[in-house]
């Protein structure tokens, strides 16, 4: 199949200047009929999972903070598929996608969600703090920006432990103006940690438009000063972010220190639950939907390659409706922690 | 006179402040455009511009050294920390710089700051949403520390507080933004329009920093609280019978000490109630002090009611959260002792 051009998400300005040009050419080959299928579940189950979130949240099953990953699921879904065994993922709070990604459960997920015993935080953290080290994701972090310095620690662990392990670190356009952030690159730089910053910008940090709160708002050349190469990638496109993923994880493996890929994304959602959205037009959010959609992306190509038929595609929602079923019977009947469990897991 | 909700109030106060002194500058992150994530600061930026009414990135430390510096040049910045939660990154400014730029400088540059926070749990915010840090700041010598419990105080300590010349950490209450919560959260909420102290004033007035307030007059008990357990004190006072004198603080920095000695030689016992977590909480404080000046008087030892010494959990808010049976089991053991 032709490479493809790395393509801008709607009006967007793509990079201006990549400190290294090479990478990706820009380009990114096709995915086969198996990885368009992969991609296609797994997003879909992430966007299953984040509707149904919604709606117990709005039956009262869940209180307080809820932030959906509703737009930006080809993202997580797309880096997931470079990874291997021991990469460590680590995120902010709209973290849901993270999780169900790495392949943690979708009870144990929904389940924390309505503070529930069986949820991955026996209930106590709620939908911006829960972890598994089994699926080596740290986190699940409710301050913006802390997770980029730890992560930057889980690259140091690895070359300290001498494998080739990438850290993963996910934040948001919003995060990216911490400075910690910018501690941490330097860090990252200065030591070369295998360490994959993953900005993922969706254009709002809550109501705050990217321009309204970055003077550079290229966030990929946020590194140029430690000269940590950076590059935007179509985080609409499954295939555009797996292609970079694939780079940018070849670059860590090789000892060649720390990446960016800044991810050109959109939440369709709001903020968190309550959000009146007036920082946005109704037609912006409608365009993306309709014109980007990164679910739909695979799906029109699924059909037209002839790689799926209508009916079996109904078939995977059906099985992704279902597991997300499932969570959320679980997540309304599994007991509230016990009050025993409130003193546990503090210190030893 | 108008009904205001505390969001009101503390959008008043600003108003008036920036109406009054265009050395007022507010500003957070969301706060412009936005008008702040609890409406505080709606319509400020569309009144005053964007040049006294701005957003910021999401930076807390730039935000809080910023304000320092422009504090120190002559503007008064009244800035929003979103939740006090977020204020840890900007604690590093708060202590070592907004606290000691008067004695560093011999009083040649002051802070004449406020950072407001909305602070406490009742919202299943859970661990990073939910945290009252003030004894944080009350621990730091060179800052004043606001809690108000109402609407009405919560303008006139704003107004004071943005006037006075020195950082003021002013923390809001949260779960008191729409109406009062005596900590029964299966009952629905009473909005500030039913409650006298929801009555504010729409123009300038203040209320002096360093002043508490008698909530209750009461010959049994004292119970010493601020912010959201004020109502919560009240509460337990009424559902146990037991007479007891509440105080409001609203001021822990600088503390009022003669009302609560004054009250507790009246009445020999005494209850410190707060939501933040009990070891080197604030109530620590309060109970030495009642200790050293009322030692005599005193009648059974000081009980603390406290949050537990535990992160605020998601699922389990309100075995967390001391409301009105755990002050009412207090008031209880100290009648007893
Ligand atoms: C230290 C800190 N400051 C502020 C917040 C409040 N807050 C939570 S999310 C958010 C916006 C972050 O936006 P972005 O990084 O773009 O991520 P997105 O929500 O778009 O995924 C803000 C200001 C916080 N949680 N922690
Ligand atoms: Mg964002």
């Amino acid at each position: 199949m032709a490479p493809r051009k790395t393509a801008s998400v709607s009006s967007r300005k793509t990079a201006a200047k990549p400190v290294k040009k090479d990478f990706n050419g820009g380009t990114f080959a096709d995915f086969s009929k198996d990885e368009d299928l992969n991609a296609y579940r797994e997003m879909l189950l992430i966007r299953r999972f984040e509707e149904k979130a919604g709606q117990l949240y709005g039956m009262g099953f869940i209180g307080g903070f809820c932030h959906l990953y509703i737009g930006q699921e080809a993202v997580v879904v797309g880096m997931q598929m470079a990874l291997k065994e021991g990469d460590q993922v680590i995120t902010g709070y709209r973290d849901h996608g993270h999780m169900l990604a790495c392949g943690m459960s979708a009870r144990g997920v929904m389940a924390e969600l309505t503070g529930r015993r069986g949820g991955l935080s026996k209930g106590k953290g709620g939908s911006m703090h829960m972890f598994s080290k089994e699926k080596h994701f740290y986190g699940g972090h409710g301050i913006v920006g802390a997770q980029v310095s730890l992560g930057t620690g889980l690259a140091f662990a690895n070359r300290y432990r001498g494998n080739d392990n990438v850290s993963l670190t996910y934040f948001g356009d919003g995060a990216a103006n911490q400075g910690q952030v910018y501690e941490s690159f330097n860090m990252a730089a200065l030591w070369k940690l295998p360490v994959i910053y993953i900005i993922e910008n969706n254009r709002y940090a809550m109501g705050t438009s990217v321009s309204r709160a970055s003077a550079q708002t290229d966030f990929s050349q946020r590194g140029a000063s430690f000269n940590i190469p950076g590059y935007q990638v179509d985080g609409m496109d499954v295939r555009a972010v797996k292609a970079a993923a694939d780079e940018a994880v070849e670059h860590c493996r090789t000892g060649k220190g720390p990446i960016i890929l800044e991810m050109l994304t959109y939440r369709y959602r709001g903020h968190s639950m309550s959000d009146p959205a007036k920082y946005r037009s109704k037609d912006e959010v409608q365009k993306m939907r309709s014109e980007h959609d990164p679910i739909e992306q695979v799906r029109a190509r699924l059909l037209e390659r002839k790689w799926a038929s209508e009916d079996e595609l109904k078939q995977i929602d059906k099985d992704v409706r279902d597991v997300v079923a499932d969570s959320a019977d679980f997540a309304q009947s599994d007991p509230e922690p016990d009050a025993s469990e409130l003193y546990t897991d503090i210190l030893i | 006179m108008a009904r205001m909700t505390m969001i009101e109030a503390v959008r008043s106060a600003m108003d008036v402040s920036m109406g009054r002194d265009d050395h007022v500058v507010v500003f957070g992150e969301d706060v412009g455009y936005f008008g702040g994530v609890f409406r505080c600061t709606q319509g400020l930026q569309a009144k005053y511009g964007k040049t006294r009414c701005f957003d910021t990135p999401i930076n807390e430390s730039g935000i809080l050294g910023t304000a320092i510096g422009m504090a120190a040049y002559g503007l008064k910045p009244c800035i929003e920390i979103q939740f006090a939660d977020y204020m840890y990154p900007a604690y590093d400014q708060i202590t070592q710089e907004a606290a000691r730029i008067r004695y560093r400088s011999n009083g040649d540059f002051t802070c004449p700051i406020v950072v407001r926070m909305p602070t406490g749990g009742g919202i299943f915010g859970g661990q990073t949403h939910s945290q009252s840090p003030e004894a944080l700041f009350t621990h730091v010598c060179g800052l004043k520390v606001i809690v108000p419990s109402n609407p009405y105080d919560a303008k006139g300590l704003l107004i004071a507080a943005i006037e006075d010349p020195d950082p003021v950490m002013f923390l809001e209450p949260k779960r008191l933004y729409n109406g009062p919560f005596d900590g029964h959260h299966e009952k629905p909420v009473t909005p500030w329009s039913k409650h006298d102290l929801g009555e504010v004033p729409d123009g300038h007035y203040t209320i002096p920093i360093g002043k508490a307030e008698v909530r209750r007059q009461g010959e049994a008990v004292t119970v010493v609280a601020y912010g959201t357990m004020v109502h919560v004190a009240l509460a337990a006072a009424e559902e146990t019978g037991i007479d007891a004198e509440v105080i409001d603080l609203r001021s822990l920095l600088p503390l009022d000490l003669d009302t609560i000695v004054q009250s507790v030689k009246k009445t020999g016992r005494c209850v410190v109630v707060h939501e933040a977590t009990l070891t080197s909480g604030f109530g620590g404080e309060v109970v030495s002090l009642v200790q050293e000046h009322c030692f005599y008087n005193l009648e059974a030892p000081i009980v603390r009611v406290t949050g537990w010494d535990t992160p605020y959990p998601h699922a389990q808010e309100w075995d967390y959260f001391p409301g009105p049976a755990r002050v009412g089991r207090a008031l209880k053991e100290v009648m007893e002792g």
